[in-house]
């Protein structure tokens, strides 16, 4: 399992991998997990539905990330409400 | 006896001169290079970074990789050739391409709920997703990386997404002509998608 986290101006980082089957890589991988979320950070688990469609899901603990995930992808928390830029939005509107 | 006891007085001060010299110096070192770093910072200004000109391309190489390795492969090249996403909505009583509503997901920008039967647009969902960390200075995710933090929050809970954004109107913050263009686009690209063979749709 690897946590990643998503960063301005870097894209992912790689914050901690691991086997959760070996005791010690998965005490790590707590660790690791419980300091993003103490940060303030949202955790995520990409998914796949039993019909094969892509999914999220979130999750507020380690023991909620299924065992077989492959990764967990932490990202600032959402707030409403985005800025616009100066010049404003509608203009830069693709 | 006066003398004496000036004399004494004298020594006494010499001595602890000699004494306190080398503390002194180390001090006095201390406070100039103290002194010498805050005049530097201040003249080179807050968190200088090396100024690096290819930071947010990579940054955005990556996100698109992490983008793509998420989202289902037609909606990478969605999102890959029209520059943003559509994601149904899931509340509707029904789900998929059949849903009643779906939402379009653009970088940077609000997230805009449609009828996709009629094309009218609904609300603007102004969310964003500040790294109040700023490691480069800005706040702002790489734009594939929004994408994927937009769609992540709406796949995972979108009940919840919707009610922490702020709601409002069509043409609040995107102007809905050129949203009406993007869902021409959008029609368009689907269209040419369902003509192509199977293998040639690769993304």
């Amino acid at each position: 399992m690897k946590l990643l986290r998503v960063k301005p101006g870097h894209g992912e980082i790689l914050l901690a991998e691991g086997d959760v089957d070996v005791p010690e890589q998965e005490l790590e991988l707590i660790e690791a997990f419980r300091r993003e979320l103490d940060a303030g950070l949202w955790a995520a688990v990409p998914t796949a539905s039993r019909d094969g469609r892509r999914e999220a899901e979130l999750v507020k603990s380690f023991d909620e990330v299924p065992r077989d995930a492959e990764r967990v992808i932490f990202f600032p928390r959402a707030a409403g409400g985005a800025t616009p830029p100066a010049g404003g939005l509608r203009a830069r509107t693709a | 006896m006066a003398l004496a006891l000036g004399t004494a007085a004298v020594v006494f001060v010499a001595l602890l001169c000699e004494l306190g010299r080398p503390w002194a110096t180390r001090t006095a070192r201390s406070l100039l290079a103290s002194w010498r770093a805050r005049r530097e910072a201040a003249r080179r200004g807050p968190a200088q970074i090396p100024f690096d000109p290819g930071r947010e391309l990579r940054a955005e190489h990556r996100a698109r990789g992490l983008l793509r390795s998420c989202i289902e492969p037609e909606d990478w090249a969605m999102y890959r050739d029209l520059g943003f996403l559509r994601v149904w909505g899931k509340l509707g009583e029904e789900t998929g391409a059949g849903a009643p509503y779906a939402y379009l997901i653009y970088p940077h920008r609000p997230i805009i709920a449609y009828v996709p039967r009629t094309g009218a647009l609904l609300n603007e969902y102004c969310v964003a997703f500040p790294d109040q960390s700023k490691p480069y200075g800005s706040t702002l995710l790489p734009d594939s990386d929004d994408v994927l933090a937009k769609w992540m929050a709406l796949r995972a809970d979108e009940r919840a997404l919707i009610k922490d954004a702020n709601m409002h109107l069509p043409g609040r913050q995107v102007d809905p002509e050129l949203v009406r263009r993007d869902l021409g686009r959008l029609s368009r690209w689907e269209r040419g998608r369902a003509a192509q063979p199977e293998g040639a749709r690769a993304a």
